[in-house]
């Protein structure tokens, strides 16, 4: 069992409440997954040819200071940080290719969480309030935010093991089940060139779904091709850059309800997560259908 | 009336309540508020108690019933009435999937939709759902009538053995071993009698009636043990 909460803004007036609104959803999943959590927010964005990397080091006194100065050296670009807890979203003003690269070859002491324009994925081991509060999630602002919380069933209590994974630029997912064809993937992925970091089945979805849009695919048709070749139990919440979207496997034995207002799109493993939103006795409540595919994309809806 | 208040009380101290009129019956009328979605809601009834609860509740809500009469003014979670033993369980908004699942008695009225697996392996109770039911409705149901008003999903039926399905919309398709019946008067009797405690103006004819084939499983004596 886990949880899942996604939130996705539809009124930009509110995008300096969006961690506030979303702590107490990722608290109310805690019964659901008590182990570790982690969320992937988006906002804060930086201009074309820049990118923005969340790098992580279990070592809370580590010296970010130094590596900023050693890749702003090396890169001869543009290189500034800000700190949040164990965790240092990087904006490095070159692509995310050589940013990431770098970080990669020269820093193999740091984890790289994810890397885009817009994204930024902290996590940690412990109870969802715990990382709610070391990350000062109240505090945080963006478009959209999609969180996980852990009860781990198949493999140990870790930090590598905690979600949400993130595989390509901007683009994230949480998932509630498991995928029974996961090794498979795997193996394809490695064919394509798209190497997993780790063992854990909901990486190689995101692997999967990096994959489907690097060939061109917009996120619903990628998510078209993910209920044909994703076997398994699974409700799954995707961020993108500028997208958020909601998915169950045919069957949905997995839980999940989304409620929408005027103002905002919430996604979340039970409806206890939901109660703490403004103004959600007047939300549409529903829970979505098997194998259906509902998404919400910020350009679509301005243009 | 006893009114209890989820925000101030645990939701194990309210089944306890509830429970004590098992033994020392003299509270029949209870009000609930402040459920915020909460699991097992007034689970393991066993007296003649009118329950209202009023918000939406989680899983299970009025699980194992028997004799109560609960009505959820609001959408209900997985499982609600799951097990019920008679008495009546009403949703006024949408349940979630596995509504009724192994229900052996009672009545359960929904009056929105519902999702997956409503009635799956009910086993002799009395479900009326007034809007849409979701897929593998009814999979492996025993016994018991189900009473869709609107459409059913994919699979209506799969793999059914005695329990007797109503639907007045639109099946998607029907399961292993799930065939259309003729809808004879005895069921248009037993049919109206349904609505009517559902309190609905449907029309009992406009209905269709599905029952098993009975050729995935087998009543031969000689394979009783």
């Amino acid at each position: 069992m886990c949880g899942i909460v996604g939130l996705y803004l539809k009124n930009q007036s509110l995008e300096n409440q969006l961690g506030s609104m979303f702590a107490p959803m990722l608290e109310a999943m805690t019964g659901r997954g008590p182990d570790s959590a982690g969320f992937a927010i988006y906002g804060d964005q930086v201009f074309d040819g820049s990118t923005k990397i969340t790098l992580r080091h279990p070592d809370l006194e580590y010296d970010w200071d130094t590596l900023a100065h050693r890749a702003q050296t090396h890169l001869a670009v543009s290189v500034t940080f800000m700190r949040n807890h164990h965790a240092a979203v990087f904006k490095v003003a070159t692509d995310a290719q050589t940013a990431s690269g770098y970080f990669a070859t020269h820093a193999p002491e740091v984890a790289l969480l994810s890397a885009g324009q817009s994204i930024e994925i902290l996590k940690a081991v412990g109870l969802p309030a715990e990382i709610s509060s070391d990350f000062n999630l109240t505090s945080m602002q963006g478009s959209h935010i999609i969180g996980h919380t852990r009860m781990a069933t198949e493999s140990a209590v870790t930090l590598e093991g905690s979600h949400p994974f993130s595989t390509g630029q901007d683009l994230c997912l949480v998932h509630n089940g498991s995928f029974s064809n996961h090794n498979r993937l795997r193996t394809e992925l490695a064919y394509h060139g798209y190497q997993m970091q780790t063992e854990n089945d909901t990486e190689v979805a995101a692997g999967y779904l990096t994959w489907r849009m690097d060939q061109g695919d917009t996120l619903d048709q990628s998510l078209q091709h993910a209920l044909q070749d994703l076997d398994g139990f699974y409700t799954l919440a995707i961020g993108t850059k500028n997208g958020f979207a909601v998915i169950r496997d045919p069957i949905a034995c997995k839980p999940a309800v989304l409620a929408e207002t005027d103002d905002y799109v919430a996604m979340a493993s039970e409806y206890q997560a939901l109660t703490s939103l403004v103004n959600i006795e007047h939300a549409r409540i529903w829970e979505p259908e098997p194998a259906t595919i509902y998404s919400w994309q910020r350009d679509s809806q301005q243009g | 009336m006893q009114s209890i208040n989820l925000a101030e009380h645990s939701v194990r101290q309210l089944n306890q309540l509830l429970h004590d009129q098992y033994h020392h019956f003299d509270q029949p009328q209870w009000q609930v508020s402040a459920t915020s979605g909460q699991h097992n809601i007034a689970c393991g009834l066993n007296q003649k108690l009118e329950v209202n609860i009023d918000g939406h509740v989680g899983y299970f809500c009025a699980g194992m019933n028997q004799l109560a009469h609960v009505t959820v003014h609001g959408n209900a979670g997985q499982g609600v009435a799951e097990n019920m033993m008679s008495g009546t369980v009403h949703v006024k908004g949408d349940a979630s999937s596995a509504a009724g699942a192994t229900a052996h008695g009672g009545l359960l009225i929904i009056d929105g939709n519902t999702g997956a697996r409503c009635g799956i392996s009910m086993k002799g109770c009395d479900i009326v759902v007034k809007g849409n039911v979701g897929h593998m409705s009814c999979f492996m149901a025993q016994a018991g009538t189900l009473v869709v008003c609107g459409d059913a999903g994919e699979a209506l039926g799969d793999s059914l053995y005695e329990t007797v399905i109503y639907v007045k919309g639109k099946v998607q398709s029907l399961g292993a071993d799930c065939v259309e019946k003729p809808l004879t008067k005895k069921h248009l009797m037993q049919l109206k009698k349904l609505l009517k405690s559902a309190d609905t103006e449907e029309d009992p004819s406009q209905f269709k009636r599905y029952g098993s084939a009975r050729q995935l499983y087998n009543f031969k004596v000689d394979n009783a043990y």
